[in-house]
């Protein structure tokens, strides 16, 4: 019997041919990162290889760290292994890993959503033998709105609260889904701020030449009312804290595919929940999964007992694989407050 | 119904207690009068009858959405919520059905007549017209359990705002067996009342935490002390051959607490009584439980009553012969009390709670340590000379509640939570040593902030040793300080003993596993305090 292509280990996915870790969460000599997240792209490695978009914000995050890049779909012929990064669709730079082995294809997702955003390289899915898939919302009561209806109803919730002279602080992870806002929203209902932890992220992918609008750094001097009608993007961990009393009765909001659950939005407490992911939602694991056209499908982080049994039942030959994966919707605890 | 499902909308989607009673008295001015009306009866648990049983509303609707039954029972507990469940999995509904709330309540209590086939037709002809919140407000009309975070203070105080009619006077219409069917806005809100103002409470005076010791307070000889009882605070008011129950959020209880109708023509018309509504039982007040069956439930069983029978004990008395008493001192309305207790038969659901006999403050203290084996939290302890005042004030009234319990325990098994904390892990079993082994001796679920519950989250999920279902085994690795309010012996479980109210008091970074108590501390508490 043949080594099986990938392998799971206490350090992470492991290339046995390639002798390489994918997004390993302990330190080895060289590390495949599908993005740049922190629980995928972790200190500590010898060598790391990413997508040329992923490195400026690797290199952010991770300072001085050894990186090659590499450009999405071209094959790079590690030890036994013929590897190429694919577009995950998750946030700019993120990408599935392909790894072939003696004509056996085995694809690790990363994190993904099939809806292109307008802003990251759309989803392209890739044939394999087997498939080792996320489902942080893997249960048939997430289902996603299309992402300009979404936007919608946040410039209508701005422009809304624009009008009775409050602020709007949008809660949305800093790297991905506070820079996919900002470039689906309305930019003509007035100025953007952001909390510093955002505009770093906004400077590494404006460099690299992602189209974002003006937005406005809030510092300790900076004068709230100076910019009337602001929205202010924020990781959500600084809303309710004591960096958003500055803004005064403002009004409060989360962008988080957990704001579908009532429960999440009332324990968030805040005005509003905008439905919006930077994962797949039910439907779109499901399409994704059958588009590969694999067989062996292991389901990592998420709802992954029940996501295995429901695969089970489609004719899939499913297995769960524990991970340190949080996704990082995982709440506060996983959010950076750089 | 749109109307409603964006006032239901706006209640949910705000804390803040100003924006949901906005939002309903603009409801209260702008709706159809019969939707008002059976807005006010929802908000008090007057729900229609369920037409359709559970079990059949989730096959159709896993039906509809097709899925297998079990994947949408196993998604319901992490939604938390039947009626949220189902309106998350079906598909877009097809077309747009515009009914008023009134229509839509006819049109399910309509059901109840009819067979399966009928029902489940008009169920999904509801779900294939109805969209997003309106869908999940239908679900929770057929399911009832319609909890809205609105309490009946608010539903009166917005009521108020929209009528202009007194808070008081609206919480007492809106008491009693009144149905929407036999009653109109007009008939339950603006007709006139023959029982005139009989009903009005006085304010209740709420007594602050005392932080510091009592010597803060000067000297014992000021002071008078009660016992401190874990129950429902009631001001019971006998007026005009009627009698009113209010608890102490101006909510009027009386028709929870049938027994107190016993006490008319015993205690003399016009008598105010401020006091502590307990479950009772030999003598002695119950357990906190007994009682909590008999909270929020409108009407009570027979066996309940016989079961948990309620009694008043007396700590106050604020009007005495039609007088109000609340600018006389203490004494002299505790002096008018124990007169009063004097002439009650011994059967009566009224006795007065005793006082506490101290010299000095730690005669006091050493009272205070016997609170728990009395059921009670603590020393309430009052100044003599004081008026009895309104609201929270600083000064006269103070509560000296003994400290938890506690232990320290390992975290052994964690669990996700649902609804409101679904992403999280929120549930998680502590263990205690015992001959080297760790033995689960209790679960635990609040007490920690937001973000501890995140960072425990993350490690569970790199910790997860194995797997039972939704149940993980974690490291032992953690030490929780656990704190509860009693601990009684329990043969069900296997520690042998069982505790009251716990939960996690502080994590104990600084405790190594092997520090963490022991099976035999667990014991020499349950001997001390069981």
């Amino acid at each position: 019997m043949t080594e099986p292509v990938l392998t799971f280990t206490d350090r992470g996915i492991y290339c046995p041919a390639a002798d390489v870790f994918i997004d390993p969460w302990r330190p080895v000599d060289r590390a495949l990162i599908t993005h740049g997240h922190a629980d995928h792209a972790r200190p500590g490695m010898g060598r790391y290889l990413a997508t040329e978009a992923a490195a400026p914000v690797m290199r952010h995050r991770l300072g001085d760290i050894t990186l090659d890049t590499v450009r999405y779909g071209k094959t790079l012929d590690l030890g036994g292994a013929r590897v190429s990064f694919h577009p995950a669709g998750h946030v700019p730079g993120s990408a599935q890993i392909r790894v072939e082995v003696g004509g056996e294809v085995w694809v690790v997702s990363g994190d993904y959503k099939v809806e292109p955003d307008g802003l990251c390289e759309p989803f392209e899915p890739v044939r394999c033998h087997a498939f080792i898939s996320e489902c942080t919302f893997g249960l048939p009561v997430f289902r996603w709105q299309p992402q300009a209806q979404v936007a919608a109803e946040i410039n209508d919730w701005w422009a809304a609260n624009a009008r009775e002279g409050k602020a709007s602080l949008l809660g949305a992870y800093s790297l991905g889904k506070a820079q996919r806002l900002l470039a689906a929203l309305d930019p003509s209902i007035g100025p953007i701020l952001t909390h510093g932890a955002v505009e770093a992220t906004n400077e590494v992918l404006r460099a690299q030449g992602l189209p974002l609008p003006d937005t406005i750094r809030v510092t300790p001097d900076l004068d709230p009312k100076a910019h009337p009608g602001a929205l202010v993007v924020a990781p959500p961990s600084a809303l309710g804290s004591r960096w958003a009393r500055r803004f005064g009765p403002a009004s409060t909001a989360h962008a988080s595919g957990w704001m579908a659950l009532r429960g999440v939005r009332r324990r968030r407490a805040a005005d509003r929940g905008f439905v919006l992911s930077d994962h797949a939602d039910w439907a779109g694991l499901n399409s994704a999964i059958a588009e590969t056209g694999a067989e062996r499908i292991f389901v990592t982080h998420g709802y992954t007992a029940i996501f295995r049994r429901w695969l089970s039942e489609q004719g899939y030959d499913a297995a769960v694989v524990e991970t340190a994966y949080e996704g990082d919707e995982a709440e506060s605890g996983a959010e950076e407050t750089e | 119904m749109k109307r409603f499902a964006a006032l239901f909308a706006a209640l949910d989607q705000t804390t803040k207690t100003n924006a949901k009673v906005d939002a309903l008295a603009t409801y209260f001015r702008e709706a159809p009068e019969s939707d008002r009306l059976w807005t006010i009866a929802l908000l008090s648990g007057r729900r229609p009858k369920r037409a359709v049983t559970t079990t059949l509303l989730r096959q159709w609707a896993a039906e509809r959405a097709g899925i297998p039954l079990w994947l949408f029972e196993e998604s319901y507990p992490i939604v938390g919520d039947l009626a949220e469940t189902i309106a998350l999995v079906l598909p877009e509904p097809a077309r747009s059905l515009e009914f008023s709330l009134t229509e839509w309540i006819t049109r399910i209590r309509a059901l109840a007549g009819e067979d399966e086939a009928a029902k489940r037709a008009a169920i999904f002809e509801a779900w294939d017209g109805l969209g997003g919140r309106e869908r999940f407000v239908f679900n929770k009309l057929i399911t009832g359990g319609f909890r809205m975070g609105v309490s009946q203070k608010l539903t009166t105080r917005a009521l108020s705002r929209a009528t202009g009619i007194e808070e008081p006077e609206l919480a007492h219409r809106l008491m009693g067996d009144w149905t929407p069917d036999a009653t109109s806005w007009e008939g339950l809100i603006h007709a006139p009342d023959p029982r005139g103002d009989l009903f009005r409470p006085y304010p209740f005076y709420l007594a602050y935490q005392l932080e510091d010791g009592p010597e803060s307070l000067g000297d014992p000889g000021d002071w008078a002390a009660e016992w401190k009882w874990d129950g429902i605070r009631g001001q019971l008011i006998l007026r005009g051959a009627e009698h009113f129950l209010w608890s102490r959020g101006e909510e009027l209880i009386t028709d929870r607490f049938p027994e107190f109708q016993r006490l008319i023509g015993v205690v003399p018309e016009g008598t105010v009584l401020d006091g502590e509504v307990l479950a009772w039982e030999n003598g002695a007040p119950m357990a906190f439980n007994a009682l909590q069956k008999r909270i929020g439930r409108k009407t009570v069983p027979k066996k309940l009553l016989s079961e948990a029978p309620a009694l008043l004990y007396a700590y106050d008395l604020l009007e005495w012969q039609g007088e109000d008493l609340r600018e006389r001192p203490y004494e002299e309305r505790r002096a008018r009390l124990d007169a009063l207790a004097e002439t009650l038969p011994n059967d009566a659901p009224l006795r007065v709670s005793p006082l506490i006999a101290f010299e000095t403050w730690d005669t006091l203290a050493s009272e205070r340590a016997r609170s728990r084996d009395l059921m009670a939290e603590g020393v309430m302890l009052k100044r003599r000379d004081a008026p009895y005042r309104d609201g929270r004030r600083k000064g006269d009234w103070w509560k000296w509640k003994v400290d938890p319990l506690t232990i320290d325990a390992v975290m052994i098994y964690a669990q996700q939570g649902h609804g409101r904390r679904a992403n999280l892990f929120t549930d998680f079993t502590f263990a205690v040593w015992d001959a080297g082994r760790l033995v689960p001796f209790t679960k635990a679920y609040s007490g920690l902030t937001d973000r501890e519950f995140a960072q425990i989250t993350a490690w569970v999920r790199r910790n997860t040793v194995e797997r039972f279902g939704p149940v993980r085994s974690v490291t032992p690795e953690h030490v929780f300080e656990i704190a509860f309010e009693g601990i009684r012996e329990s043969p069900r479980h296997k520690s042998g003993v069982a505790l009251r109210f716990p939960r996690m008091s502080r994590w104990r970074h600084d405790k190594p596993v092997s520090e963490a108590n022991t099976l035999d501390d667990l014991k020499a508490m349950l001997a001390a305090y069981g």
